[in-house]
């Protein structure tokens, strides 16, 4: 079994019309075993850049801390919040720093950038950034993710159809991955308002 | 086969571990304490290798204690938690630089294999206990377990656990796991010590003994 297997993850995010959605599955595992079915992947950064991690968790946890560390002396510094286009930049700059002894991570990253466009790109460990117009995905329900979202996805949702799109691909997608599921988390943002939702799905 | 584990009842935690010191096939002794009392109203289980076991969490409770010490004012539990998991995680990928024997420079590294689980209690927050795994996987937890006792202790729990539960009833789920673990685990270790977290503080509750050691007078 591979070490980004290890704990079991998906993540997704999609654009939609001045809005995007981020969602995660709830599942904490060891291998076969689950150790809890409430645990966070995705985090606020700022109210309009949120990040997805999905891969070993306690590189999760780690590099979370290291990023918040790393916007809060940028918010100090500039006196403003970072651009989702320039906290994508850090993040693979710092996935980058170790390359010969990476974090164990695949992050999503998704926000509102200037005149509210939102901003979707997800990386690899290494910090190859792969920026997308329609949705991205990571974890180890990807595969079965991409499927779902290519056939569920239409562009220019609002924030409702939004919702039940990314949460249908997000529930189908890890009901076909042992590791990943126990319900799912999801946040919508639009310009106004952070909507957060937890699902309950199949609870295997 | 270490076995450690342990739940959240109502303005308490529990924690219960074996205690047996195995080195290969020899049982060292039968009466090893694996739960150490952190301060007043913290308690740490750990399971995992010996030397890091006792190294590591006296570290964290010496630690706890000059914080203590400092400040006038004790850690809350999920402070010493991030804490505990601070020093795992920067242990993880550390990198000591003594040459090996196969001429690289970079020598190996060295995580401490400490798996644990800290029980405690705090006026605002209530009881609380936090799953730490050797690769500083940091998780607030109702319930937790470590090991292959783990199989048969977490599944009784997910049975029987309730948030509400009462001392009597949690330490009868206890013996409910201890039971499970004697009968189905193949090397079970015979010997487990309870111990307790609430408002009056952290102490031990009980053992479950059933082989006794033999003293020297007897022979």
């Amino acid at each position: 079994m591979s070490i980004f297997e290890y704990n079991g993850s998906a993540v997704v995010a999609m654009v939609g019309k001045n809005c995007f959605a981020i969602a995660s599955d709830r599942r904490l595992g060891v291998q076969l075993q689950t150790i809890a079915t409430d645990f966070q992947r995705i985090s606020k950064i700022h109210d309009r850049v949120f990040i997805g991690l999905s891969g070993l968790a306690t590189d999760v946890q780690t590099l979370y801390q290291r990023l918040v560390f790393r916007h809060k002396l940028y918010q100090l510094r500039e006196e403003r919040d970072m651009k989702p286009e320039t906290f994508a930049s850090l993040v693979s700059a710092i996935l980058y720093e170790k390359r010969f002894g990476p974090y164990l991570c695949q992050p999503v990253i998704a926000g509102l950038g200037e005149d509210d466009k939102p901003f979707i790109c997800t990386m690899d460990s290494i910090g190859a950034k792969e920026l997308a117009k329609d949705f991205v995905v990571s974890g180890t329900a990807s595969e079965s993710l991409y499927g779902a979202c290519e056939a569920m996805y239409k562009p220019d949702m609002e924030a409702e159809e939004l919702f039940e799109t990314i949460s249908q691909a997000l529930l189908s997608s890890v009901d076909r991955d042992c590791l990943s599921g126990w319900g799912g988390h999801v946040y919508v943002v639009t310009p106004n308002e952070i909507k957060e939702r937890i699902l309950k799905g199949r609870m295997d | 086969m270490e076995c450690v584990f342990g739940l959240v009842g109502n303005g308490f935690a529990i924690v219960a571990a074996d205690t047996s010191a195995v080195h290969s096939i020899l049982v060292h002794k039968n009466n090893e304490d694996k739960i150490m009392v952190l301060d007043s109203h913290k308690l740490i289980a750990a399971s995992g290798e010996p030397g890091d076991r006792v190294q590591f969490t006296e570290y964290v409770q010496k630690n706890v204690s000059l914080y203590q010490f400092r400040n006038g004012i004790p850690l809350t539990t999920a402070a010493a938690a991030n804490f505990t998991r601070g020093e795992l995680a920067t242990a993880l990928r550390k990198v000591t630089s003594f040459p090996t024997l196969s001429y690289e420079l970079r020598g190996v590294r060295n995580p401490y294999s400490v798996n644990i689980l800290m029980a405690g209690y705090d006026k605002e927050a209530g009881a609380s206990l936090y799953y730490i795994d050797y690769i500083a996987t940091l998780h607030k937890v109702d319930k937790g377990a470590f090991g292959y006792g783990s199989y048969f202790s977490l599944s009784t729990m997910d049975r029987h656990y309730r948030s509400d539960m009462s001392v009597e009833e949690a330490i009868e789920l206890v013996d409910k796991c201890i039971l499970e673990i004697r009968s189905r685990l193949v090397i079970a270790p015979p010997n487990f010590v309870i111990k307790i977290v609430d408002k009056d503080g952290a102490r031990e509750h009980a053992w479950r003994q059933s082989v006794q050691d033999v003293t020297t007078a007897s022979v």
